[in-house]
């Protein structure tokens, strides 16, 4: 796996977060986060629990918003554009900036149905043979459709986990978006899936930009350029991920990746 | 503690010691004990429903059966056709009432004399000319012809041979003195009584003889009635789910909402009947009796039922598939119609069921809005004058005429079979679409 520098400045921010505090309620959970999101680059955002980073992740395609008490302040763009702006429309948003969960969520359908509803959703395909291209390109780059192919009739539900989490994979990028974001999307996972699911990110990152929790750091470690380490709802440090698991800058940092607490 | 402190060898651990085992008997009795109290309650319950079953059974069965008369029926035409046109439509209805009084004296010549033989009469239904004119009324030929009919016997013949009215009893305390009775015993000797089988019951609506009493008016009043219910109920108690469940925001408002939506399902039927009178009937003037309005009451009635059960199935919906939907981009509308409300419906679908069934059961409030009227004929549409099924039985069970009371336990049967078929369509529909993720 080839390591960029990730340093800010050669590349361009493809979302960027300014100042963002994030509220449940009376309870303030991100506490002014300032974090640039590079072109083509995969960020990996770790931390113990609770520290507020799926909270981050979900402000950046506004899941948060069906939360009734959440409250988001400061400014998340994407490609310098507001994503909080009243005016953007939260689906558009969401089309461009897709979402892998924490445990494989598959609609109870069809392999195939699961990949074709976002294509239809957002009008990327009307013919069927358009849609069939589609599924096989989308199965393929989530490396699920030698796996499938013979059975895209099947419900998506009966598929194996690791399967399960590519199918969702595979129906995020259908949409074509810009970003994916992945909350966690190997906890769910035996070991050879989540190695599977890794090489995955790593084709991936030539077409999408990915933003990724993790709580296992050697996977932070193995998947991305860049990290982000969380801590109470702070963000500690950001940089190579190389140089965070070398040399971190911050105490807090250090006792984290060397497991004096997590 | 002076267990623990002892020195323990293997065999002798806290965990095997002689009070542990007392521990584990105990423990084992206990869940025995349990388990006995739980086939006692079972067996209790389905004891209660079999000795209700058996009564109503051992009631109604012998409604679904009539004694009838055999007798040699002369079409007379002067009687029948006194204009002799020949034209059924100018029949005399009325007179084939006569027709078989004449066939019953040629039958009993013995029985003159005006007492006589208005006692011969009680042996056969005074509608007996009504079976009569349906068989052959409408049959230009038959007229002059003397043919063999089963005639229903009158009702206390009826239940004199149904063993209802005992025959040893003193010829006063019973409807059918001596001299009847050895009329009736004749014609069984002879094999011109016996029991036919009560399609009436079946076909026609309610009437004041028991013997021309039947169902099939309150079946389509049932019917009827719970189309207007669910065709009103199902949309509006979707719609409140879904909107309470998937979009309102949490706040005062909506508390109040759903408490006063759970506060409604307590609510006495009899309240949603004085509505219907007051609202439906005296303030927009919709027609009393009718299934429309009915079905108006009891869809208001089973509105709440029909929205606590949909909003339970909607919560039932996991979280991770509205997730899924919402991050693929869809609108909050989308995901529901898409996805959780295709979800949701064996629940809402099982809900509504119910919700009916219970519906079709519905007496109190109907009663306010005047379907107990006496409706002698099916209704033909939602504004005609209309029974139901649980009315029809509380208007029987009211009636004098022994007859009835047959009547009364069969109707229970047959609602009971509509109510039994609703709960299996319910058990199928959930089972069929049933999707597990």
């Amino acid at each position: 796996m080839t390591k960029t520098s990730g340093e800010a400045g050669t590349k361009r921010a493809k979302m960027a977060g300014r100042g963002v505090k994030v509220f449940y309620g009376e309870k303030r959970a991100l506490h002014g986060i300032d974090v640039d999101i590079y072109q083509n680059e995969v960020l990996a955002l770790i931390g113990p629990s609770g520290c507020g980073k799926s909270t981050f992740l979900r402000t950046l395609n506004r899941m948060n918003d069906t939360i009734d008490i959440c409250r988001v302040e400061g400014k998340i763009t994407l490609d310098g554009q507001d994503i909080y702006d009243p005016k953007l429309d939260v689906v558009q948003l969401r089309a461009r900036v897709g979402m892998v969960f924490q445990k494989p969520n598959p609609f109870p359908k069809s392999i195939y149905d699961n990949i074709v509803y976002g294509p239809k959703l957002h009008g990327l395909a009307t013919r069927k043979d358009e849609f069939d291209a589609i599924v096989e390109q989308s199965l393929k780059r989530a490396g699920l459709w030698t796996e499938v192919k013979d059975r895209l009739n099947e419900p998506g539900t009966g598929l194996s986990g690791g399967q399960q989490q590519r199918l969702c994979i595979a129906r995020a990028v259908a949409v074509s978006p810009e970003v994916i974001l992945m909350d966690e999307p190997c906890s769910a996972l035996d070991p050879i899936a989540t190695a599977h699911i890794e090489e995955l990110i790593d084709e991936l990152r030539a077409n999408f930009t990915i933003v990724i929790v993790t709580h296992n750091m050697q996977q932070a470690a193995r998947v991305s350029q860049r990290t982000a380490f969380f801590h109470l709802g702070d963000l500690v440090e950001v940089g190579a991920t190389e140089e965070i698991f070398t040399n971190p800058r911050d105490e807090r940092t250090q006792g984290y990746i060397t497991g004096r607490y997590g | 503690m002076t267990e623990i402190a002892a020195p323990m060898t293997a065999t002798h651990s806290f965990h095997t010691s002689v009070e542990a085992e007392k521990r584990l008997r105990a423990r084992y009795a206990a869940e025995q004990r349990f388990k006995i109290y739980g086939i006692l309650a079972i067996a209790v319950a389905c004891l209660m429903l079999v000795v209700l079953l058996f009564t109503i059974t051992r009631e109604g069965m012998t409604a679904f059966w009539q004694t009838a008369i055999r007798l040699e029926v002369t079409i007379d035409p002067a009687k029948i056709d006194p204009k002799g046109t020949r034209n059924p439509a100018d029949f005399d209805r009325a007179a084939f009432q006569d027709v078989i009084h004449e066939a019953l004296y040629t039958r009993f010549p013995q029985a003159e004399g005006r007492i006589a033989r208005k006692e011969l009469r009680g042996l056969i239904s005074p509608v007996a000319g009504v079976f009569l004119a349906k068989e052959v009324g409408d049959d230009a030929a038959m007229l002059g012809r003397t043919i063999q009919v089963w005639i229903p016997a009158s009702d206390a013949i009826n239940q004199i041979e149904k063993g209802r009215i005992d025959r040893n009893e003193e010829e006063a305390n019973r409807p059918i003195n001596d001299r009847q009775l050895a009329w009736f015993d004749q014609l069984k000797k002879d094999g011109d009584s016996g029991p036919i089988f009560n399609s009436t019951f079946f076909t026609s609506s309610d009437s004041n003889y028991p013997e021309l009493a039947g169902l099939f008016g309150a079946v389509v009043g049932s019917v009827l009635t719970l189309i207007v219910t669910l065709s009103l109920a199902l949309p509006i108690g979707i719609a409140t789910a879904v909107y309470l469940e998937e979009f309102a925001p949490k706040n005062r408002l909506t508390d109040l909402i759903e408490v006063n939506i759970n506060n409604l399902a307590a609510v006495p039927s009899i309240v949603f009947g004085l509505l219907g009178l007051a609202v439906f009937l005296q303030f927009f003037g919709l027609p009393r009796s009718s299934p429309l309005v009915g079905g108006m009451v009891i869809a208001l009635m089973s509105l709440p039922t029909i929205i606590i059960s949909a909003r339970a199935a909607l919560k039932a919906v996991p979280p991770s598939i509205r997730e899924a939907a919402l991050g693929m981009g869809a609108s909050r509308l989308q995901t529901v119609a898409h996805h959780v409300l295709p979800l949701a419906m064996p629940g809402i679908l099982t809900g509504t069921i119910i919700a009916m069934a219970h519906a079709l059961g519905e007496t109190a409030p109907l009663l306010m809005v005047g379907m107990n009227a006496f409706v002698t004929s099916a209704p033909s549409g939602f504004l005609d004058s209309a029974s139901v099924l649980p009315v029809q039985v509380y208007i029987w069970a009211d009636a004098p005429e022994r007859g009835f009371v047959e009547l009364t336990s069969a109707a229970i049967m047959v609602l009971l079979v509509f109510l039994v078929a609703m709960n299996g369509t319910a058990i199928w529909l959930r089972k069929k679409f049933e999707r597990r993720w």
